[in-house]
């Protein structure tokens, strides 16, 4: 493939490109025209959909294909992330758009003859919900994807990654072409700025401004940062989209570069991320080779370029500042702020930094215009939010909703509420640097503004659902333990501050928990807030904080009166076996690695709450319901 | 983690020269240099440290304290099979705990150490984004999903070296 040298040959290219995608519609979209009899397969080929072994589904399927004879009329095509990660693999056939969960390879000769060839649907691979255990087989009619809103993944799961001929398809760089040709950095600038989008990394600045205050500096060069290093746990939003849709991320990185005179751009991508990673390459090198990047872009005379750059493990780089640091060389330690990158950043020279999602979105903003993208979401929060739902509820999984939704919707509809009919506790916004909010809450409408004002945060996307099994202390508790270990040690604060928190909360939990001790963590919260040199440090007793907050009978609990009401702490709960229910098998006896357990065969148990380590192994062999947690 | 340089026996050196030579002249190469060095040992040997000092004339104490910040960087030998366990949220709470304390009983090591024979090196992780499928664990390049305490340890004691 020669270089595509002006707007003219994008389209011959769009239109070359079409009927890979003839079959394919988007959810919800108008069915385009269906290639003869032809069908697609489309595997799921996302990080939990491979380690769901989906590589051997794709494998049988290629096989089944093979021996009927059928490779003319059947394409197998590996996609990105679907967002229902819990159900795969994932197999999508079309047109029919039938969804298939959790794909066997012992499966694929199936699906070849009664999907593909004999148009049957195989009702025990479709989607059945939880509860009313209604049967859903067409993709978008699945509750879990019927209220979705799919700006950002809208090609997540539809196209091939690796093939950028299937993104040009999806009008897949038309905007980039849009603003080289037809429109002025400047006003590239303000469409952005019009259309009210605010960064998806979590702090919710306004693109566009952050933009102008790039582009209106005199000092050259100028860089463009993309941050990839997506370290909250339980959050996939940035690694889905990269392995879905790498294209769309770069496209607006090369229209951000152009906008504010950039020369050059840096994807910050975590290395715990190596499908991403591996994605990113192979989008760069189709980039160059059709000439979206490098010199002379679409015969505009704007050179770009764009480098890949692998995290090191260190959360703290997700922080722009040492983010910039540790493309710089050196050790991610974040700097006091101003100046702030985007006049003095990367080797001290302007730098836009945003998230990938934000870069994700400007190209179909760019091609729709400002009031497309107003017209989802809020006034102040428009477009839409992206999710990795995760925890205690029924579909796990990334979601993508009009900003203004509410917690409620995204819980009971999407989500298919909470597992076993147990009792919803909470919701944690933002990672281990947000909050969490109560059920009392949960009419919150989520974007950026009303989650904080309710005590949360918009983070760049986690939600993790807790239900009443779950000890708001030992919640809290693990959050701070992973901030307080990935503070990068510079300020004092954050480092001294987050260790503090840490003791009284062991404290607590482990049942010395004094009466002073939740006024010493609303001390230290404070301090740490105000006084840290970074959103790591100032954010690090958000969690607990928030518990503090909607749970402190919890808190008291553990103080006052010794116990933990979740009987999650290991300090605070017994174990004991319940006299009327044991048999007296000695299952338990054997199975303890502790030895705490002592009784003859057919004779009542004794647990010696001495030695027992609280494993909870004795619970789940006891086939009697014998043992219980005081 | 190990914050000291380990004494080495000799390595050899000529891979890591063609690393350097590739990444010579560009600008913030440390990390990358680092990382492909450690990709080439398993681990970056003292000697390797100093040479990438001496050629790209960055102190060696730098070098040392970029190395010892993040937690990919490893100055001491590991073993030849890697074990993640994501402690991440959703794998805590689905009994991440639990696979660590059979593994470390099992093969004879503890979390951020090797096996005696350094068959296996076990490390704690967190989050590795595929909350989905958890707990997880990821055993050299491979992620297992919903992992179960005795089937992984059966798993991992029949890896062939």
């Amino acid at each position: 493939m020669g270089k595509v040298a002006n707007l003219e040959s994008l389209q011959q290219v769009y239109f070359e490109a079409i009927p890979l995608l003839a079959n394919r519609r988007a959810q919800g979209g108008p069915a385009e025209k269906p290639l003869n009899g032809k069908c697609d397969v489309l595997i799921c080929g996302g990080t939990g959909c491979v380690a769901s072994s989906s590589r051997d589904v794709r494998e049988a399927l290629l096989v089944e294909i093979e021996r009927r004879g059928l490779k003319e009329d059947i394409r197998v095509i590996t996609t990105g992330c679907h967002g229902f990660c819990a159900k795969g693999p994932l197999v999508v056939v079309y047109p029919q758009e039938v969804l298939y969960c959790q794909v066997k390879a012992s499966d694929a000769p199936r699906i070849v003859s009664e999907t593909l060839i004999g148009k049957q649907i195989l009702e025990d691979l479709v989607y059945q919900h939880p509860q009313s255990k209604e049967r859903f087989p067409v993709y978008h009619e699945i509750p879990f994807y019927r209220h979705q809103l799919r700006l950002s993944l809208r090609n997540c799961g539809l196209i091939n990654p690796e093939d950028i001929r299937e993104y040009i398809a999806r009008q897949g760089y038309f905007a980039l072409g849009k603003a080289l040709t037809q429109m002025s950095p400047r006003e590239v600038i303000e469409v952005v700025k019009d259309s009210g989008l605010r960064g998806r990394g979590g702090a919710g600045f306004v693109t566009g401004i952050k933009w102008e205050i790039t582009q209106r500096s005199p000092i050259r060069p100028k860089y463009l940062v993309c941050n990839a290093d997506e370290g909250d746990p339980g959050a996939f939003m940035d690694r889905s989209i990269l392995e879905g849709d790498p294209h769309s991320v770069l496209e607006g990185m090369i229209i951000a570069g152009y906008a504010i005179g950039a020369e050059a751009g840096y994807i910050y991508c975590r290395a715990e991320y190596p499908l991403a990673i591996q994605r990113i390459k192979i989008a760069l090198a189709q980039a160059y080779e059709y000439g979206f990047l490098g010199e002379n872009i679409l015969g505009s005379g704007f050179s770009f370029d764009i480098y890949l750059r692998e995290g090191a493990g260190a959360f703290v780089c997700g922080e722009e500042t040492a983010l910039l640091a540790s493309i710089e060389g050196r050790r991610g330690e974040p700097r006091p702020r101003p100046p702030f990158p985007s006049v003095s950043g990367l080797w001290s020279k302007p730098t836009n930094v945003n998230n990938v999602k934000t870069y994700g979105l400007v190209p179909q903003i760019i091609l729709n215009g400002a009031e497309w993208f107003r017209g989802f979401g809020t006034p102040n929060s428009p477009g839409t939010a992206t999710f990795a739902l995760t925890g205690k509820i029924n579909n796990i999984g990334l979601i993508e909703v009009p900003m203004g939704i509410t917690l409620r919707e995204i819980i009971y509809d999407l989500g298919g509420g909470i597992p076993k009919g147990k009792a919803f506790k909470a919701v944690q916004t933002g990672g281990p640097l947000g909050g969490c909010l109560p059920a009392e809450a949960l009419d919150t409408p989520v974007d950026f503004d009303s989650l904080v004002q309710a005590g949360a945060t918009m983070g760049s996307g986690g939600m993790i659902v807790v239900d009443e099994d779950t000890c708001m202390v030992e919640f809290a508790k693990y959050f701070l333990t992973f901030a307080s270990a990935e503070s990068c040690g510079k300020c004092v604060p954050c480092r001294i501050g987050g260790r503090r928190l840490l003791e009284v909360l062991n404290r607590i939990s482990n049942g010395e928990g004094k009466p002073e001790d939740l006024d010493e963590i609303e001390y230290i919260s404070r301090n740490m807030k105000e006084a840290s040199l970074c959103a790591l440090g100032q954010l690090t007793p958000g969690p607990v904080v928030a518990s503090l907050r909607f749970f402190r009978p919890e808190y008291e609990a553990h103080i006052y009166e010794r116990k933990c009401p979740a009987k999650v702490c290991k300090g605070l709960i017994t174990y004991r076996v319940i006299e009327e229910n044991c048999t007296g098998c000695m299952v338990c006896k054997r199975n303890c690695p502790a030895g705490a357990i002592s009784g003859e065969k057919r004779q009542v148990h004794y647990i010696d709450p001495n030695i027992c380590e609280r494993c909870g192994i004795c619970i789940e062999v006891c086939k009697f319901d014998a043992i219980m947690i005081e | 983690m190990n914050r000291t340089l380990d004494d080495d026996p000799a390595i050899d050196l000529k891979p890591l020269l063609e690393i350097i030579d590739e990444y010579k002249n560009q600008r913030g190469a440390v990390i990358p240099v680092l990382q492909r060095t450690q990709e080439t040992y398993g681990y970056l040997p003292k000697p390797a440290l100093k040479e990438i000092s001496k050629r790209l004339r960055i102190p060696l104490s730098r070098l040392q304290g970029v190395a010892t910040f993040y937690a990919q960087f490893h100055l001491k030998r590991r073993g030849r099979h890697l074990i993640r366990v994501c402690d991440g949220t959703a794998c805590h709470v689905k009994g991440a705990t639990k696979l660590v304390n059979v593994i470390e009983e099992n093969l004879e090591l503890k979390a951020g150490g090797s096996s005696p024979d350094y068959k296996y090196s076990l490390e704690i992780v967190y989050c590795v984004g595929s909350c989905g499928l958890a707990p997880v664990v990821i055993v050299d390049d491979r992620v297992v999903g919903q992992a179960e305490p005795d089937k992984l340890v059966r798993q991992l004691k029949r890896i062939e070296d």
